[in-house]
């Protein structure tokens, strides 16, 4: 996946459970499916909770990455 | 390879003679199905919103309660679970609107809301409180370490769908009217509606 792939970023990074979800959730809501979603977070748990947020909404979590203690996910847009 | 199929497409209608007999005539009109109106005239169907619900009782009006409630109903929302709210007793009071400070028709009603002030920015918390200044740490924890506020979580599932239902019985207790609660809330119900919603539910917590 390259970068230039990608529609929207989200920002989350320092924000705590559940902002990172619902931020997604929401720059989500007005993409065309198929849409990648780049999300910065600096939240540990959201590792977990992303992958479950995958599996629950059937979004296809493609990256989830660590670097420096920011956690970097790519999501596509069911 | 002349296989009949049978005509899915014709409409049915209920017999009317004058038409038949019109149409027996004329011969009947071909229907044209315009595709832009025909999906105009469809009931919109919530593309975000899938089949598995949660519903939550708020009955405690606690900041300490308040938050799960909030934080689970939002994030719900965010994962495609249709959540409702059913508010009710204490919990009716954050959900009154920012101006409001005194609710109430008769001096117990407004005596209790003078006790115990209504709004989300006024929560109070259910042990530790000492006088405000439970909540006023709490608040200050909240901003080091970037948890979003009850408000911050309530816009958010507010504007993702959450439905907010509040008790009418509560209301008519507390002496709280409609327009004292926030823009966005459902149409006030009772025990009947709560029990149905939550029966009909995959979970439903009380809070």
């Amino acid at each position: 996946m390259t970068v230039n792939q990608i529609s929207q970023q989200v920002d989350a990074r320092g924000l705590s459970c559940p902002m990172p979800i619902v931020r997604t959730a929401q720059a989500m809501k007005s993409l065309p499916s198929g849409a990648l979603v780049e999300v910065l977070a600096t939240d540990p748990g959201s590792v977990k909770d992303f992958a479950a947020w995958s599996r629950a909404t059937g979004n296809e979590l493609l990256e989830s990455t660590t670097d420096d203690a920011i956690y970097r996910f790519v999501i596509r847009r069911k | 390879m002349t296989t009949e199929t049978p005509v899915k497409d014709a409409p049915v209608l209920p017999f009317d003679p004058l038409a038949a007999a019109i149409g027996d005539v004329e011969g009947w009109p071909d229907v044209v199905v315009d595709p832009v109106l025909d999906a105009a005239l469809q009931p919109e169907i919530e593309g975000e919103i899938g089949t598995k619900q949660l519903v939550i009782v708020n009955w405690s009006g606690e900041l300490d309660r308040i938050w799960p409630t909030l934080i689970l109903a939002s994030t719900a929302a965010a994962s495609g679970v249709q959540c409702k709210v059913f508010v009710t007793f204490w919990g009716l009071l954050p959900f009154v609107k920012d101006g409001v400070r005194i609710t109430g028709e008769n001096w117990m009603q407004r005596m209790l809301s003078f006790m115990q002030r209504p709004g989300i920015d006024h929560l109070k918390m259910s042990k530790m409180n000492f006088l405000g200044m439970g909540p006023w740490m709490i608040g200050r924890l909240r901003r080091k370490y970037g948890v979003a506020s009850p408000r911050e979580l309530l816009e958010a599932a507010t504007l993702m769908g959450v439905e907010f239902i509040p008790c009418q019985m509560s209301m008519d207790m507390f002496g709280i009217k409609r327009e004292d609660l926030i823009d966005g809330m459902g149409d006030p119900a009772g025990a009947a509606t709560a029990i149905e919603i939550m029966t009909e539910a995959n979970a439903s917590l009380f809070i």
